[in-house]
């Protein structure tokens, strides 16, 4: 690893003033970003540690109103007692994630500002409409998820944490890479009062995507059935040494099947 | 440089460290404890899984400088003097290693991992929980036996001690 000055932040507004300093990179659960500093595929001059900052801990639940901060790690989602009454779907995804010593360090704002395109938390955000809120604005899901590790997020700009509203039905369904643990295919299935979405992780060429052909299908009837002969087109899929896109193309329904079949169980 | 300082197996420690140090480093290095292992150098293999605030996470992808403050126990940190601690014991008596390499890393898992299941482990939840834990020797069949073994032990002794007190 390359040098590096760190600082823990006090506040979001402390944080917001210590990245401006040279090339520096907001530090979460540093799943990610500290192996990737190892292997010196990233090289801040500054870390700011977002990891302490008591407003950006913890799930709430108002209603129908979930919203999660940003540095809540994906142990504490996944046992959130709320969460799991609101959105269990969401609360099973955070405990698929990575291994339990990675789940007890690593958050979800992590996970949604690095954006990889085999993560977990993107399907669901963009599925359930959430909106992600940072210390400047509040940006859609659909518009926040722009390629391949790539955001909507300016330089400096800190998620503060992510909101949606709790879904009547959801799941999420994973084909997991036996090494990795990332998926090869990620489904997240969502039926909420604006009707069925359906976002996929780990397939596309351009990252997390909806599929048109599956949402078409569950629209009309929501059941595991509906995807019978439902064919994804795999031009717009990834290949790579863990599957080809035409592979990845049969996952996705028979994901989306399982997906459905434990929303609807 | 930073200074940073920790409570480590009960002992209050502190130094100045580069703020590159990886914990795992820290704790070999500067404090001499060199069972946490260093194993894969790519956040997979768990060898050097310590706990930090209660919590088990893999101290080589953790600076030493995001833990100051906390309190660290690493498997030194276990043994009661002479005495092993019950997870220490049901690894020994239940042949859960044969190099020895991956073991400091398997039993602070399996420690956090009866921590978080006081209702009691299967083997199922043990397989799914050392997902983040390699093992190269054993086919993880004794380790899996020993961490089972160790569960019931530790809930017989920690339903004595609720007796006691009542």
């Amino acid at each position: 690893m390359y040098s590096v000055n760190y600082h823990r932040a006090a506040s979001v507004a402390d944080a917001a003033k210590l990245v401006k300093s040279g090339d520096a990179k907001l530090l979460s659960g540093g799943m990610t970003l500290i192996p990737a500093m190892k292997t010196r595929l990233a090289a801040p001059s500054d870390l700011v540690d977002l990891s302490r900052i008591k407003e950006l801990q913890g799930v709430k639940v108002s209603g129908k109103t979930v919203t999660i901060g940003a540095a809540t790690t994906h142990y504490d989602v996944a046992n959130d007692e709320k969460l799991k009454k609101a959105c269990p779907a969401l609360a099973h995804l955070a405990s698929l994630i990575g291994d339990p010593a990675v789940r007890h360090k690593g958050t979800i704002g992590g996970s949604v500002a690095n954006n990889d395109p085999a993560a977990d938390y993107p399907a669901a955000l963009l599925a359930l409409g959430a909106t992600i809120i940072t210390n400047k604005r509040e940006i859609a899901a659909a518009k926040f998820f722009t390629g391949l590790f790539e955001t909507a997020l300016k330089d400096g700009e800190i998620i503060i944490a992510v909101s949606f509203t709790a879904p009547a039905k959801a799941a999420y369904e994973k084909f997991r890479n036996p090494a990795s643990r990332y998926a090869i295919v990620g489904v997240f299935v969502a039926k909420g009062k604006d009707g069925v979405s359906v976002a996929v992780t780990g397939a596309g060429d351009d990252g997390v995507f909806r599929s048109k052909e599956i949402e078409a299908a569950l629209a009309k009837n929501f059941a595991a059935s509906a995807l019978d002969g439902v064919k994804v087109p795999a031009k717009t899929l990834m290949t790579d040494l863990h599957a080809s896109a035409e592979y990845r193309a049969n996952l996705i329904a028979v994901m989306a099947k399982r997906a459905v079949a434990a929303a609807n169980a | 440089m930073s200074d940073v300082s920790f409570v480590v197996n009960g002992k209050r420690v502190s130094g100045a460290v580069e703020d590159r140090t990886l914990l795992v480093h820290f704790l070999r290095e500067n404090l001499g404890l060199t069972g946490t292992h260093v194993g894969c150098d790519t956040s997979q293999c768990g060898a050097c899984v310590v706990h930090v605030d209660g919590r088990a996470v893999k101290s080589c992808s953790m600076l030493a400088v995001q833990a100051s403050g906390s309190t660290v126990v690493t498997i030194e940190g276990l043994a009661n003097g002479a005495d092993l601690h019950p997870v220490q014991a049901a690894f020994k008596e239940h042949h859960g290693l044969q190099c020895g390499f991956c073991t400091p890393g398997m039993i602070m898992t399996a420690t956090d991992m009866i921590a978080r299941h006081p209702e009691g482990l299967d083997e199922a939840t043990v397989r799914a929980e050392l997902e983040g834990n390699i093992c190269r020797c054993t086919g993880y069949h004794n380790i899996v036996k020993a961490i089972l073994a160790a569960s019931k032990t530790m809930a017989k002794v920690s339903k004595g001690k609720v007796k006691q007190a009542a």
